[in-house]
C-alpha cells in the first residue's frame, strides 16, 4: 500500500504523505488496483477455462463446448452460475472451520501474487523493491490452504491429494526460486519492473539467450512452474484416475469454484512470471526504458506485446496438458532432487561465471546472445515443422480412411 | 493515527494467534493459530518498512516451518484427540519455566536500550543494505551460519539413510520408492 502510494507521488506529483487524511486516499487506491486485479484475474480464469476445453476437444477429436453464446464463449458463465446455486456442502465427519476456510488461504495466495505483476511500462498495483521474492513467498498461502482443506474433509482421497501437493509444492519450490535466481542476477534487481527494465526489447537482449545456462533455466522454470500449479505432467494431486478430485474432492458449490478459479488464474501467472524474468516483459523493440513511459501509444503497445507473450505460453502450457501422460510419484520427486535442483545450481555458477568473463554490453556478448538466439529459434522452428508434418500425415490418413477432408482446417474452430 | 490503529491490529492478531496456539484442545488448531500469529509478525514487519524481513518471514516460517509441522501432524493418528495430542504435565514445572522466561524478558525489554527513530534520512532498497552488510560487516558469522546448516542437512540425510542401520537384506527399498508407496 504504501509502495503503490509513493509510486503514485512519483509519477503523478500528487501531493498526500502530508496530509491528514492520508490513509483513506491509501486504502481507497489499494481497494480500487485489488478490485480490477480480481476482475482481470476472474475474466482470465474463466476464458482459459473455455479456451482450454476447447483446446482438449481439438486434441481429442471431440468438439468442446460450443453452445452457449458464440462459438461457446459463454460456457465459463453459465458453469459459473450453476456452480453458485448449487448447495455448500460440507461432509459430516469434516472440521467444519477448516473445511469452509481452506479455500480462502488458496485464493489469496492466488490473488496475492497480482499486487506484483506489470501489464506495462507503469501499468502495477505495486512495485515493490522485493516484488519477485514476494511471488515466490506468498505461494505458501496456497500450500497451507490445499494441506488444511484435504485434511479438513476428513476423506482419504483429500488428505492423500493434499499431501501430495503439499509435497510437490515444497520440492520444486527449490528449482523455481533457483532459477529464478539466475534472472535476480543478471538483472541486480529483485524488483519485477527491475527486472524487465534490464533486458531489451529485441529477442537476444532477453534474459532466456544471455548464455546457453539461462536457457536451460528458462526451462528449470518453467517445468518447475507446470508442477507448483499441479497441471499435467504433474497433476498426482488432484489425479481423477486415482484420488476422484484430489484436495477439492469433497467440495462442491462456491467453495470448488474458487479451488478452479486459482487454478486457471495460475496459468496467467506463471506464464507471466516467465516473460517477466526471461522474456523481454513489455519491452518495446527500439525505444530506451525512459521513454517506454513517454507517451500512451507506447505504453499500450508494451502492453499489447507482454499480453501476446504471456497468452502464448498459457496456450503452450494448455497443449501440454492434453498431449503428456501424467508421471509416478517417485518420477516426479526424482526429477526434482536428482535433475533440477542440481542442474539449477549449475545454471547459478555458469550464469556467474558468464557474467565475469564477457561483458552485457560489449560486442562478443552480444554476438554469443545473437549466436544462442539462432539456436533456439532453429529448435523451434524444427519443433513447428514437426508437428505440421505430423499433421499432414493424420490428414492424409483421415482422407484415405473416410474418403472426407478432415472435420475442419486447423485455424478454423467447428 | 491510521498506522497506531494498524500496528494495534497487528498485535493483537500475533498475540490471539499465539495464544491460541497454547490454549487450543485440538492439535491441528494450533498449528493453523500459529499460522496467524505468523501473518500478525509479518504485518509487523510491513508496518515497520522492513520489507525483506516481512517476506523471508513469510517464505521460511508460513512457507517451511509451519508447512512441516502440519505435515508432521497429519502423519500421526488421534490428532483430535486433545488427552493424546496436547496432554498437560506438570502444571507446576511449567508454571515455573514460563515465570523465569516472562520476568527475564520482562527486563530485557525495560531495560535494553532502543533505538527509537532511524533519524530523518531517506530509506533506500533494504536488501541492498542487507547485502552489504552480509559480505563485509558480518562476513564471519554468515560463513558460520552457513556451515552449520550445511551440517545440520547432512546429518539429516545421515539420520535418515536406512542403509546405514541395516547393512544386511534386501537395501533395494531406497527412500523415493518407499515414499511413493505411503503417499
Amino acid at each position: 500500500m504504501w509502495y503503490l502510494a509513493n509510486y503514485l507521488e512519483k509519477n503523478y506529483a500528487v501531493s498526500i504523505n502530508g496530509q491528514e487524511s492520508a490513509w483513506l486516499i491509501y486504502l481507497i487506491v489499494a481497494i480500487a488496483s485489488a478490485l480490477v486485479m480480481l476482475g482481470f484475474a476472474s475474466l482470465f480464469a474463466g476464458l482459459a477455462s473455455f479456451v482450454e476445453r476447447r483446446i482438449a476437444g481439438r486434441i481429442m477429436a471431440r468438439v468442446g463446448p460450443n453452445r452457449v453464446g458464440p462459438q461457446g464463449l459463454f460456457q465459463f458463465v453459465a458453469d459459473g452460475l450453476k456452480l453458485i446455486m448449487k448447495e455448500d456442502l460440507i461432509p459430516n465427519g469434516a472440521d467444519r472451520f477448516l473445511f469452509k476456510i481452506a479455500p480462502y488461504f488458496v485464493f489469496a495466495g492466488m490473488l496475492g501474487t497480482f499486487v506484483v505483476l506489470p501489464f506495462g511500462a507503469n501499468i502495477v498495483a505495486a512495485n515493490m523493491d522485493v516484488g519477485i521474492f514476494y511471488i515466490i513467498s506468498i505461494t505458501a498461502l496456497v500450500v497451507v490452504g490445499i494441506i488444511l482443506g484435504g485434511w479438513a474433509s476428513n476423506s482419504k482421497w483429500s488428505m492423500f491429494g493434499g499431501l501430495r501437493s503439499a509435497a510437490q509444492i515444497v520440492s520444486y519450490e527449490i528449482p523455481l526460486a533457483l532459477s529464478i535466481l539466475v534472472v535476480v542476477l543478471l538483472s541486480g534487481s529483485l524488483s519485477t519492473q527491475g527486472i524487465i527494465s534490464a533486458q531489451g526489447g529485441l529477442p537476444w537482449d532477453w534474459f532466456i539467450f544471455h548464455s546457453p545456462f539461462a536457457f536451460i533455466a528458462f526451462f528449470i522454470y518453467f517445468v518447475s512452474a507446470l508442477a507448483e500449479g499441479n497441471r499435467t505432467p504433474f497433476d498426482l494431486p488432484e489425479a481423477e484416475s486415482e484420488l476422484v478430485a484430489g484436495y477439492c474432492t469433497e467440495y462442491s458449490g462456491f467453495r470448488f469454484v474458487v479451488f478452479f478459479f486459482a487454478e486457471w488464474a495460475n496459468l496467467w501467472i506463471m506464464s507471466a512470471i516467465a516473460v517477466i524474468c526471461f522474456l523481454g516483459g513489455w519491452r518495446v523493440p527500439f525505444i530506451s526504458v525512459e521513454e517506454s513511459t513517454s507517451s500512451w501509444g507506447i505504453i499500450l503497445l508494451g502492453l499489447a506485446i507482454f499480453m501476446v507473450k504471456t497468452l502464448a505460453l498459457v496456450v503452450v502450457v494448455i497443449q501440454l496438458r492434453w498431449t503428456l501422460p501424467r508421471l509416478r510419484l517417485d518420477q516426479m520427486m526424482n526429477l526434482c532432487w536428482k535433475y533440477l535442483v542440481p542442474g539449477s545450481f549449475v545454471c547459478i555458477l555458469g550464469t556467474m561465471t558468464w557474467m565475469v568473463l564477457i561483458d552485457w554490453n560489449s560486442m562478443i556478448g552480444l554476438v554469443l546472445r545473437v549466436v544462442v538466439f539462432a539456436g533456439a529459434f532453429m529448435l523451434l522452428a524444427y519443433y513447428i515443422y514437426r508437428i505440421r508434418f505430423n499433421y499432414m500425415i493424420d490428414r492424409d490418413n483421415y482422407k484415405k480412411m473416410t474418403g472426407k477432408d478432415m472435420w475442419y482446417p486447423p485455424y478454423r474452430l467447428p | 493515527m491510521a498506522f497506531t490503529v494498524m500496528f494495534y491490529c497487528a498485535a493483537l492478531f500475533t498475540l490471539y494467534g499465539a495464544a491460541m496456539v497454547a490454549f487450543s484442545k485440538n492439535i491441528i488448531y494450533s498449528a493453523f493459530s500459529l499460522l496467524i500469529s505468523f501473518i500478525g509478525v509479518v504485518v509487523i514487519y510491513a508496518l515497520l518498512d522492513a520489507d525483506f524481513l516481512a517476506i523471508a518471514q513469510l517464505v521460511l516460517y508460513v512457507g517451511g516451518i509451519l508447512v512441516l509441522i502440519l505435515f508432521a501432524i497429519m502423519l500421526t493418528n488421534k490428532i483430535s484427540n486433545a488427552s493424546s495430542s496436547n496432554p498437560s504435565r506438570s502444571q507446576f514445572l511449567s508454571f515455573v519455566t514460563v515465570l523465569v522466561i516472562f520476568v527475564g524478558l520482562f527486563f530485557t525489554i525495560i531495560k535494553a536500550p532502543w533505538q527509537v527513530s532511524a533519524g530523518t534520512q531517506e530509506l533506500g532498497p533494504i536488501t541492498d543494505s542487507i547485502g552489504d552488510a552480509l559480505l563485509t560487516k558480518y562476513l564471519l558469522p554468515f560463513e558460520i551460519v552457513s556451515v552449520l546448516l550445511l551440517v545440520g542437512l547432512i546429518g539429516a540425510v545421515v539420520i535418515a539413510r536406512k542403509e546405514n542401520i541395516e547393512k544386511a537384506g534386501n537395501t533395494n527399498l531406497s527412500a523415493t520408492s518407499e515414499q511413493g508407496r505411503s503417499l
